[in-house]
């Protein structure tokens, strides 16, 4: 997996973000992670800690938050969470439906001082 | 303490010079596939078929991703078509700012078609958007029908699933009812062509959808 690619993108927008705010500690940093991407939160923990090490955000937290995969049905409209494996509509057994959520690889915020 | 808001996706770099990608390409009018699978399921040979069936009606190149060697590029520019290496150096997929080097060197104004043969790996690539205008994905027979189960991902992002090998399905059991409802239900409008990319096996079905792809690029870029 390339969670350690993914962590140094998030860190270069946490370095980035502080900077221009002008701060030098980076104390968290909380991102939105949708579950089909399969992102793992252990081993982005384990890219977070060894990314963070001798930077400003070394000693920071990270804070996740998993998004579960929603469909809107394009037939009947209805909207509805689902597994991993399963995307057809429960309502109307249409096989076209739109992914809404679930894909998610967001950088929320940082706290920082 | 300051709480700072962001809210940007991780991506974004990658995401931003795949979009100048994709302008590029529509601009220019070249079709841009983005060919994903595990190491060995044939890729190389269903780009060789693929060109086979093509090399007629469009002009096409070959964008090579491995971690090291060139000895998928040698083989491809061995049938006269362009070829571009790119090594990743241990990465496990491409990025757009790989692809936008291997672009650099190719003459799009003279090509119809770009096949990137992506980095063996079921995982990785399918997080990356490189500027192309369809992802699709080749698993092979003897890897097993219950792929589609443990590599979620790669079947839903998938615009269209190979099958290849399929001349071995009966020596390596492979359940292909089983496999086609599974890809169904994780990708309900995928088309799945069942080839043997090295015996020419269905390949026609695949070349004449990709054809049409081919041909939307090309009159939006005329218009």
């Amino acid at each position: 997996m390339h969670e350690m690619g993914i962590m140094q993108g998030i860190l270069d927008a946490s370095f980035e973000a502080a900077q221009n705010a002008g701060k030098s500690k980076i104390s968290l940093v909380k991102v939105t992670i949708g579950e089909l991407t399969e992102i793992q939160d252990y081993a982005l923990e384990f890219a977070f800690e060894a990314l963070t090490k001798d930077t400003m955000a070394e000693d920071a937290k990270l804070e996740m938050t998993f998004l579960e995969p929603k469909s809107t049905c394009q037939d009947c409209g209805h909207t509805y969470t689902h597994d991993h494996f399963t995307m057809t509509c429960p309502e109307c057994g249409s096989f076209d439906v739109k992914l809404i959520q679930g894909r998610e690889l967001q950088i929320d915020a940082i706290e920082a001082d | 303490m300051t709480q700072i808001d962001i809210q940007k996706p991780i991506l974004d770099l990658n995401d931003k010079l795949a979009q100048r990608n994709h302008e590029l390409f529509n601009e220019k009018g070249v079709f841009v596939l983005d060919l994903m699978a595990s190491p060995g399921a044939g890729k190389t040979s269903t780009i060789l078929a693929t060109i086979a069936g093509l090399r007629d009606r469009y002009k096409i190149a070959v964008i090579e991703g491995d971690i090291a060697s060139r000895v998928d590029a040698d083989k491809i520019k061995a049938h006269g078509i362009p070829a571009v290496q790119i090594n990743t150096g241990g990465a496990c997929h491409l990025e757009s700012d790989m692809i936008k080097r291997a672009i650099d060197v190719l003459d799009l104004d003279n090509l119809d078609l770009i096949i990137i043969e992506n980095v063996g790996n079921l995982v990785c690539p399918s997080d990356f958007y490189l500027g192309e205008h369809a992802k699709v994905m080749i698993l092979s027979v003897p890897e097993g029908h219950d792929k589609p189960y443990k590599y979620p991902n790669i079947f839903q992002i998938s615009e269209a699933v190979i099958l290849n090998k399929v001349d071995t399905m009966s020596v390596f059991d492979f359940n292909e009812e089983e496999f086609d409802g599974v890809v169904h239900s994780l990708n309900p409008k995928a088309p799945v062509f069942k080839i043997a990319a090295t015996k020419g096996q269905g390949v026609d079905e695949w070349t004449d959808y990709l054809a049409k792809r081919i041909e939307e690029v090309r009159s939006r870029a005329q218009a």
